[in-house]
């Protein structure tokens, strides 16, 4: 046991400064990259929920066929492989096609970004389906258009609904992102193997490794739960006034503060 | 006499192969109040949301101050803006407060300053008795207290006409009162509206005028007196026997 702690001192006196620049990296690399899939995944789940009427166009309903056979090609291909060959194929695509050396920190963005992108695309599209056609009927009866039904009244809630799967997903970039270090992005599986490699102490490495990565994940779900509280508020309505149109009885919870001396005073 | 806001010529809808409303024939004046009484699945709802474009009618006309409104270059959304709708579920903006479900529609789609919308959102949910909830939710409501946010919403635009689909079909009875309060005071202040209800009192007591629907077709309308007291055909007498009694 000695033996193990000594272990793991030393490797954290040689290399802990790396290792927390690591977490911090596959931090940021993760939060942007869920963020950015986010959006992506927002952009390609409106276009692909967007009705098509029997009085649109004929050109609007060819376009808008083609672009969700596009949209629908790219979700298949990024969900269906492995990030870390999206990696590969991309960062070394990029310098074959284009003959063009990415920024690393911009290849693992990109890439974490697009994949995201693809699994939130179907999250936002069930988001939406999710809503009660009846919020898009109450939008569309005041003369809203479909962008503006989009904007203000079915995105927010289809958000709201789906907050668990964007955690969801943040928590999985947050471990999966140690596949680029397969590209050499030095996030903190990366600046593990360094460790490992150099000491040879791989079991204690692997330890402070596998700390650090669950404290950030707890952590990261420990904070979209109190955003989820937030958002959805009070299941009750203060209220110190009386309605004079509705019998109201037991519906309140209203708790005036029992008054004490010290009002007094 | 006045001109006609909605005049509905020779309206037709399909489901597929079913035929829900076939030669629809009535118009709406200013001032009007026009109650649409039938059994359930005769098509009344189907009509009011052919008037408001939810549903696209299959044929017929549907004219907005003698403009087709399924002509090129009529805007569906201006027209909706002015031709506001209550529905039997509320629909209110459940990601918004009171107050902000009122200000929505002005806000964005008549272009109101935020002060305005604000002032008028505050005007008509005073009048519907609602203004000491502007910061609540939908979700922290009563069924009544959402049906009259919702009649609040609608009145926020000032449209030219209010349709009614069934407002209190989803309320108990004690809810049910202080709709139809609502309701009977707008009536009183001049506000044209087009109701599809069950409520036979208020269809005899408030409305100007009364259709009689059954199978997707209008077999009588006319007066409250001419339809409660004297109704002409079999069919009505027979679905007015059963409400009355």
């Amino acid at each position: 046991m000695a033996e193990f702690i000594e272990g793991i001192i030393k490797v954290w006196n040689g290399y802990g400064s790396a290792f927390l620049d690591g977490a911090l990296n596959t931090l940021i690399v993760s939060f942007v990259g869920t963020a950015v899939g986010c959006l992506i995944g927002f952009g390609v789940g409106i276009v692909q929920t967007i009705p098509i009427d029997r009085k649109d166009p004929a050109w609007k309903r060819v376009l808008l066929t083609i672009v969700n056979l596009i949209l629908k090609g790219y979700v298949e291909l990024f969900r269906g492989t492995p990030m870390i060959v999206q990696s590969v194929f991309i960062y070394y695509g990029v310098i074959i096609v284009f003959d063009y050396k990415m920024d690393i920190y911009f290849a693992a963005l990109l890439i974490v970004s697009i994949n995201t992108g693809a699994y939130m695309a179907e999250t936002v599209r069930g988001g939406i389906l999710s809503i009660d056609p009846g919020q898009t009927e109450g939008a569309k009866a005041i003369g809203m258009n479909h962008v503006q039904t989009m904007i203000n009244v079915i995105i927010p809630q289809a958000f709201r609904n789906i907050i668990p799967q964007i955690g969801n997903n943040f928590i999985i970039n947050i471990k999966d992102t140690s596949v680029l270090s397969v590209i050499g992005f030095a996030d903190l599986f990366f600046q593990h193997k360094s460790a490992a490699g150099a000491l040879y102490l791989f079991f204690h490495s692997a330890s402070i490794v596998m700390v650090i990565y669950l404290v950030m994940t707890v952590t990261a779900s420990f904070l979209l739960r109190l955003l989820e509280k937030k958002l959805d508020g009070d299941d009750n309505y203060d209220l110190a006034t009386t309605d004079t149109l509705a019998h109201t009885s037991g519906m309140y919870t209203y708790h005036p503060k029992e008054k004490t001396l010290e009002d007094f005073k | 006499m006045s001109e006609n806001i909605i005049e509905i010529q020779h309206l037709e809808k399909n489901f597929g192969s079913h035929k829900v409303l076939s030669d629809i024939d009535f118009s709406v004046k200013k001032g009007d109040v026009t109650t649409i009484i039938g059994v359930s699945g005769s098509g009344k709802s189907t009509l009011l949301r052919c008037i408001n474009v939810l549903e696209n009618p299959s044929g017929g006309k549907i004219l907005f101050h003698g403009e087709d409104i399924d002509a090129k270059g009529f805007s569906l959304n201006d027209y909706r803006a002015k031709v506001g709708m209550v529905f039997q579920s509320f629909n209110l903006f459940s990601n918004m407060t009171v107050l902000q479900n009122c200000m929505v529609g002005q806000i964005k789609v008549l272009g109101r300053k935020k002060a305005e919308a604000e002032e008028k959102a505050r005007y008509f949910l005073e009048k519907v008795g609602m203004l000491p909830y502007i910061n609540a939710k939908p979700k922290q409501l009563s069924g009544g207290q959402k049906q009259r946010v919702a009649i609040a919403r609608a009145l926020a635009m000032e449209p030219e006409v209010l349709l009614f689909d069934e407002p209190t079909s989803a309320l108990d009875p004690q809810m049910v009162g202080e709709v139809l309060a609502v309701m009977r005071q707008l009536a009183s202040e001049g506000l044209t509206m087009i109701v599809v209800t069950h409520e036979m009192a208020f269809a005899r007591d408030v409305s100007s005028r009364v259709v009689f629907m059954k199978d997707g077709v209008i077999w009588e309308q006319g007066t409250p007196e001419d339809i409660f007291s004297n109704p002409q055909r079999e069919e009505t007498k027979d679905f007015l026997s059963r409400f009355i009694n």
